[in-house]
């Protein structure tokens, strides 16, 4: 992000719900991250591998975030860039999730729900996380919805990776002189970073 | 030692460094450029250029051992995976705080040339006699036809973009093709025309990006890539390294020492002329001492007058050319942090192709044509039109098949821009050296005493609400405006500390940017800088550099020097 980038950039101005790295752009005092890498197991990733393929399927144009290996993306952004205080929230969210599942499904977990019932029970986290975010919207320091995390990173990782970029948008590496004023029809997908 | 000789010492490559550099060497002098930091070879060491976004692992961002290892740089954009190497290390090389002031350095060959944001304006007499007229500070000792041709000749070198607007304040240059505005920007450059009865204007950012070739340079056309910090592979946009050091070692006659701290001007009490500079090798921390008839300081607004402070102490005690007493001080900056923004209406059937590395620019216009404002001054904004992309809330669809279809489209069109404000030169913004406090290599740092007062405070609340008023004029909806962080040094815009003027007793250096207490050191960093205009400053570095070379040659061949 340059600077004008950041000038321009109105979900910011707006405090509005841009994806993922405003949470690290206002550079909040150093914490020590608390989660380590190896407490994403390879189980832990499996299952955000599935979370995210349920945000971001894979569909007739382009493949979804299991393949963007959305897990992964989201192990290191957790382990790496996440004050801890999010990594406590991420983390309690798996937990959440799993609990959530078994109170829906009778005992199961989440991975082992069928497809439609866990989209529905997603989509109903989903609608609990963007309540929760309106109620605190004049709250900046109220925490975040471990859902917001998840749907976050899953957004921002599928987007910024290979696959999402130039498969489910267009990334030109060189698009050459800037042309101001092109008809655009609907269906056209949009220009990657 | 031969080798330790030479007619020229240039100190910093950055801007103005690279300039010196540049048109000393075409003069036929033989110089030698010392720079504190590695060297970045063009294009060879542009590592990250042409990578994807998927290819840094934090996508661009920064992570928590960034964040504790650079305490200044986190406080802005600066910190980011991508250029790291190119931002100075805050661990390395501390200063002190007496109030906050964000001080972002690029120590390497090129400076921050290499990441500057390009924007390429020049200033105008509403500018030179603005201290003259306001009675404050001292008054400029050049009026904008000294360096108009300076301007020009800088301009036809480096290559600027812009279009030629006619707007008396913001003189017109020598311009390559402009880039596009578009499609909201024109119509909202129109809007904005009509409501303001042309008192007002939005026009495309002057740029110093090669928008179509430049003869007898290697250098290609701007490809809005928009990764510019990264290092251009095509050096379409100014630095040392694309433009200025190429052309000065065709001449043969440059020496570029990386890893050479400069830490003093030797001076010579009974010729009064400096007779070279002491180095400190960065890595060996061995120290050399080279010799020269001139020299130039390019070490960057802050750096240079801490050179100076830490040198000729046993005959003026507060450093080599501060016998008036103004050596540290009218430290300035521009302040940043308003902005403004909002949505548009319709244009869905509009876009835009390639990633600009530019925006639309709209000039000061306040205390302009008799206007008082309850502060002097102005500022000017920069901004940008964008359709919205992923990160969007798209409020319909919550998670699967139709968000992700949703989201691989453009949003709507969206409109924001950030203000520049001009800071004043005030005698008790300083620097000065903390001697209780080392650096890496056991220098006494600087310590920065530097704030916002109550002009510019004024200031800010026209700009927040001349925003918000001109996007609502210009049809924006739901215009929101936020004043943001306006701490003193995130301009990334230093001035002053060494400035100009037409008195020995007020001013550190001549109308030639030469100082009065040893004629054969020039300074043509921002440090020079007598008032601070509202517009982004680099060109005008460029432009005094240019003269002052000039004149330091003509001096040299009457023998005065």
């Amino acid at each position: 992000m340059t600077r004008r980038d950041a000038l321009s950039r109105v979900s910011l101005i707006l405090g509005g719900t841009i994806v993922g790295a405003e949470l690290f752009l206002n550079g909040c005092g150093p914490s020590v991250p608390q989660v380590s890498a190896t407490e994403f197991t390879a189980g832990t990733i499996s299952f955000l591998d599935e979370v995210g393929e349920i945000i971001i399927p894979t569909s007739a144009s382009s493949p979804g975030a299991k393949a963007a290996k959305i897990g992964e993306f989201m192990k290191t952004i957790v382990t790496e860039c996440y004050e801890a205080k999010n990594q406590k929230i991420f983390f309690e969210g798996i937990g959440k999730l799993n609990e959530a599942a078994k109170a829906k499904s009778g005992g199961k977990t989440f991975l082992e729900m069928e497809p439609e019932a866990q989209k529905a029970l997603l989509t109903e986290i989903d609608v609990e996380a963007k309540a929760y975010a309106k109620e605190n919207v004049a709250n900046p320091e109220a925490p975040k919805h471990y859902f917001a995390l998840m749907k976050q990173l899953t957004l921002w990782g599928y987007f910024s990776s290979e696959v999402g970029a130039t498969q489910a948008l267009r990334y030109v590496e060189a698009p050459g002189p800037y042309k101001g004023c092109i008809p655009y029809t609907k269906g056209e997908k949009a220009w990657a970073l | 030692m031969a080798d330790m000789e030479f007619d020229a010492i240039v100190v910093g490559s950055g801007v103005s460094g690279g300039w010196a550099a540049k048109e000393l060497c075409e003069k036929g002098l033989k110089v030698i450029m010392l720079e504190r930091g590695k060297d970045v070879v063009h294009v060879k060491d542009y590592t990250n250029a042409t990578k994807g976004p998927w290819e840094f692992p934090y996508r661009g961002t920064r992570s928590q051992k960034m964040i504790e290892d650079y305490p200044v740089l986190k406080r802005d954009y600066p910190l980011n995976e991508r250029n790291l190497d190119w931002w100075a290390s805050d661990k390395d090389c501390p200063y002190t705080e007496v109030k906050r002031f964000d001080w972002f350095r690029g120590y390497q060959v090129g400076g921050r040339s290499l990441l500057w944001g390009r924007q390429s304006y020049r200033l105008a007499d509403l500018d030179f006699e603005a201290n003259a007229k306001d009675g404050i500070a001292v008054d400029w000792p050049v009026r904008y036809k000294d360096i108009a041709p300076w301007y020009d000749y800088v301009e036809r070198f480096i290559g600027v973009s812009g279009n030629r607007d006619g707007i008396p304040h913001l003189p017109d240059g020598e311009f390559l093709p402009p880039m596009d505005l578009n499609c909201v920007e024109k119509d909202v450059a129109e809007r904005l025309k009509v409501h303001y009865k042309g008192m007002r204007h939005l026009i495309i950012g002057r740029a110093a990006h090669i928008t179509s070739p430049l003869e007898g340079q290697n250098r290609g056309v701007c490809q809005s890539r928009n990764k510019c910090s990264l290092g251009c592979p095509y050096g379409a946009y100014f630095s040392t390294q694309s433009s200025t050091l190429p052309a000065a070692m065709k001449t043969g006659n440059l020496t570029v020492r990386p890893f050479s701290i400069v830490t003093k001007v030797l001076y010579d009490k009974d010729t009064k002329r400096a007779t070279g500079v002491e180095v400190l090798d960065a890595e060996t921390n061995q120290t050399y001492e080279y010799k020269s008839k001139i020299i130039f300081l390019n070490a960057s607004t802050i750096n240079t007058t801490w050179m100076l402070m830490n040198s000729a102490t046993d005959i003026w005690p507060e450093g080599l050319g501060s016998s008036s007493g103004e050596l540290g001080h009218n430290l300035m900056d521009h302040h940043l942090g308003v902005r403004a923004g909002g949505w548009v209406e319709g244009y869905e059937d509009k876009y835009y192709e390639g990633r600009r590395p530019n925006g639309f620019y709209i000039p000061r216009f306040r205390n302009l044509s008799g206007e008082k404002r309850d502060y002097i001054r102005g500022f000017g904004y920069q901004g940008a039109a964008n359709r919205e992309g992923w990160s969007r809330e798209v409020a319909e669809y919550g998670i699967g098949l139709e968000l992700k279809e949703a989201l691989t489209e453009p949003g709507k069109w969206t409109m924001g821009m950030g203000g520049f404000g001009e800071i004043l030169p005030y005698h008790e913004n300083k620097v000065t050296l903390d001697k209780t406090k080392t650096d890496k290599w056991g220098l006494n740092v600087v310590a920065i005493d530097c704030e916002l007062k109550e002009n510019e405070k004024k200031m800010r609340k026209d700009m927040l609400q001349d925003g918000i008023e001109i996007l609502q004029a210009a049809g924006v909806k739901d215009v929101k405006g936020v004043d943001g962080d306006g701490t003193p040094g995130r301009g990334i815009h230093e001035m002053g500390t060494a400035r100009m003027g037409l008195d020995p007793k007020t001013s550190v250096l001549n109308k030639w940017n030469q100082m009065w207490d040893a004629q054969n050191v020039f300074i043509t960093d921002g440090s020079f800088m007598t008032s601070a205009g509202c517009q982004n400053p680099s060109l005008t570095y460029m432009a005094f550099t240019a003269r002052a070379v000039d004149h330091a040659i003509s001096e040299l061949k009457k023998m005065n020097l």
